[in-house]
């Protein structure tokens, strides 16, 4: 009787973690619908066409690794929807409105979830248009999807190269491909000081970060550099001991490499607290993360590339002399909304998820439909310039909806500890500060 | 070479003795309790998050707040103990493992839906001291020192104290030392939340240098394994020195090897510990 007891408590323990999982399971499956901002009633919109009411679809890692970044995007996103049903929806020639509605779910940064949830948001959610979830690993998995299922996938927030060259021809890439993020901290090192010899590169086991540290060492190499330091950690890390006294012994001119926020940041922390002396350190992805300064003194001098910055100059001026298309708000007038409705300055991340929505609100003026077949005949053909910069798409076999036309700018945090400041130091046509060299 | 081998056993030394502070907890339920406490990890998890809320909310110095968090250690062993442990304490080991790991499941369920599995760190530090080519974070290096003054206060309880003497009897025999008067439901009942308490003095101390998330226990309840392995199951004080063992390894087999061997090699060292001397390189041959 009393082992029957124990045992069925024991079940019944078992059971309530059951439960506790389900829910918990439960809870991030459920689908977040962000409604239009404004109502959404076919054929009640001005114009003779009435109103067309489209699904935009999309993943967002509201909890896990890259919960900073993929937050960020995610605003974006959401501000360029609220922008356009605000004005009104996209406007067809026939005068017909389309309005934009959001279905969207949490991918806590796994990849394992993502392929379940698109198909989803396909099959259930019947989603018109896809954006990418943040991070190369997930939209690599998610455009699988898109693909399979004939829908049009605008990535943000996903940058490896290799993602676009499946032969996939309904994806396109917002970013500056990962192959160049760490190109151009060489050449800034070049630029800075023709002496530096050595690079150690330390960098995540991920798909983005491997390819950018692939391409890194390619280019370093060939510029004459000596890698001295070649190693990846794996995603979660927390204690760079290993690596960092790894490179101390090397005695590097430069370190780059990182992986995501969380990581880098730590990882910067961490070669400040080791009183490690390289003349410059160039991470990715977490240096341009207005957060990032949080660390403290670890954040001074670092270097990191980013896709957008509110310094940029890009101007509806800027595309008339360049002859090419404007569309959507100014630099100005996207910062000063971001920060009204969100109360932080944006980061890359987070004008990447617009700029992802204007590339898709590009396609569908330009198609003048919202058939995916003609959208995506308009983005193989387009040549626009945004707040974000300019994007044209490779429209080659072998690596369709490749980025081609948009470009980097690097960061630097200058001044000192509590009163720092992010300047854009590369390229020098971007600049808004002289770098600072060496870094410490 | 040299410079990085130094500077390396001292990283190594000092995380070891940190993690011997949490291996001591699991061997030491292990050696009284006879249970495998699946929820070792989960614990160590929410006592960086408890530490968080009393250093970001209260605006508790960390190592103020430490002994709020030990003591809410052993407040929660008493509580796991009675819910779920006591119950299978004489069950066959397959129950009390499955309890333990039941409970892993609902704290790692309501804390992931509470905090999310997003990362925290405690935005704290003392500076760094730098000896010759070794330069430590002073965080690191207190840490180290309340290890070892955790591993000198359970010694002294366990070995001059009354009901350090119960303890050990109990582990023991049991049977013998209730006929000996020695009541030992609450013997095993204090056993089990002085575990969890060393858990939880292990994830605050590691919450004050790396940043964490409400999985992080995981890994360290890993190496806790392997600690508990290399002193000898049961054997609090050789936890400590396998915690050390594991330490110098982490920090030494990335200097000849890229830091990615360094699992699989504490591993084949678990695996190998296992079969030629299960007993462990600090406990009594079997």
């Amino acid at each position: 009787m009393s082992r029957i007891g124990h045992v069925s408590r024991v079940v019944g323990v078992l059971l309530g973690a059951g439960v506790l999982a389900a829910c918990q399971g439960g809870a991030s499956t459920a689908p977040s619908t962000a409604a239009a901002s404004q109502p959404v009633a076919s054929g009640s919109a001005g114009g003779g066409g009435g109103t067309k009411s489209v699904v935009i679809g999309f993943t967002v890692a509201q909890t896990g690794a890259t919960n900073v970044e993929s937050v960020r995007q995610q605003h974006g996103l959401e501000l360029w929807m609220e922008d356009v049903n605000n004005a009104g929806g996209i406007r067809l020639s026939d005068g017909t409105s389309v309005m934009l509605s959001a279905k969207s779910y949490d991918d806590e940064s796994n990849t394992d979830r993502v392929q379940s949830l698109y198909t989803t948001l396909i099959n259930e959610d019947k989603a018109d248009f896809l954006i990418s979830p943040y991070s190369s690993g997930l939209a690599d998995a998610a455009a699988v999807i898109a693909e399979q299922n004939g829908k049009i996938m605008i990535t943000a927030g996903a940058a490896s190269d290799s993602t676009y060259m499946k032969g996939f021809t309904q994806v396109y890439q917002t970013y500056t491909p990962a192959s160049h993020y760490l190109t151009g901290a060489a050449d800034l090192l070049k630029s800075l000081d023709t002496s530096a010899q050595k690079i150690a590169i330390v960098h995540e086991n991920d798909k983005f970060s491997t390819d950018v540290a692939n391409a890194l060492t390619s280019y370093a190499t060939s510029e004459g550099y000596d890698i001295v330091v070649d190693e990846g950690y794996d995603t979660g890390t927390t204690d760079f001991a290993a690596f960092i006294n790894k490179i101390s012994a090397a005695s590097p001119d430069a370190i780059m490499g990182g992986g995501h926020f969380a990581d880098g940041s730590t990882f910067a922390k961490q070669l400040f607290e080791k009183g490690v002396n390289a003349k410059m350190i160039a991470l990715l992805v977490a240096p341009p993360e207005p957060t990032f300064a949080d660390i403290g003194d670890g954040a001074q001098g670092v270097v990191g590339p980013s896709q957008w910055e509110p310094t940029v100059k890009f101007s509806e001026a800027a595309a008339q002399s360049a002859n090419l298309t404007w569309i959507g708000p100014s630099v100005d007038e996207f910062v000063s909304s971001y920060m009204a409705k969100y109360n932080e300055e944006p980061s890359y991340h987070s004008a990447g998820g617009y700029a992802a929505g204007l590339i898709l609100q590009a396609g569908i003026q330009a198609a003048d439909s919202i058939d995916t077949a003609k959208v995506r005949q308009a983005l193989d053909g387009l040549d626009l310039m945004t707040f974000f910069g300019r994007t044209k798409f490779d429209i080659t076999a072998e690596s369709h909806g490749l980025q081609v036309a948009h470009d980097m700018v690097y960061i630097q945090w200058q001044g000192s500890s509590g009163s720092l400041e992010k300047q854009v130091v590369w390229p020098e046509a971007a600049q808004t500060a002289q770098p600072k060299y060496p870094l410490r | 070479m040299v410079d990085q081998l130094v500077a390396s056993l001292v990283d190594g030394l000092l995380i070891g003795l940190v993690y011997g502070v949490a291996a001591m907890g699991l061997t030491l339920i292990w050696g009284v309790v006879e249970v495998i406490n699946l929820a070792h990890g989960a614990i160590i998890a929410l006592a960086m998050f408890g530490l968080y809320y009393l250093v970001s909310w209260a605006g508790l110095n960390p190592y103020i707040a430490l002994p709020f968090v030990a003591l809410g250690g052993l407040l929660l062993g008493y509580v796991v103990y009675a819910i779920a442990v006591q119950r299978v304490i004489d069950a066959p080991p397959l129950a009390s493992l499955l309890a333990t790991f039941a409970v892993n499941m609902i704290i790692i369920g309501t804390a992931t839906t509470i905090f999310t599995t997003s990362p925290y760190s405690i935005t704290f530090g003392l500076g760094s001291l730098s000896a010759g080519p070794v330069t430590v974070p002073a965080t690191r290096i207190v840490a180290s020192f309340a290890s070892v003054a955790v591993a000198a206060g359970l010694y002294f309880f366990l070995y001059r104290s009354g009901t350090g003497r119960s303890i050990r009897a109990v582990a023991n025999n049991r049977a013998a030392a209730e006929l000996m008067g020695i009541p030992s439901g609450r013997v095993l009942a204090l056993s089990f939340g002085i575990g969890t308490m060393l858990a939880a003095a292990a994830g605050a101390l590691i919450a004050t240098f790396f940043p964490f998330t409400i999985l992080s226990g995981e890994s360290y309840q890993l190496k806790s394994f392997v600690i508990v392995v290399l002193g000898g199951l049961g054997n609090p004080m050789g936890a400590l020195l396998g915690g050390l063992v594991l330490g110098i390894l982490e920090g030494l087999v990335p200097v000849f090897t890229s830091p990615s061997w360094t699992p699989v090699i504490e591993f084949l060292l678990f695996v190998a510990i296992l079969l030629v001397r299960p007993s462990g390189l600090f406990g009594q041959r079997t």
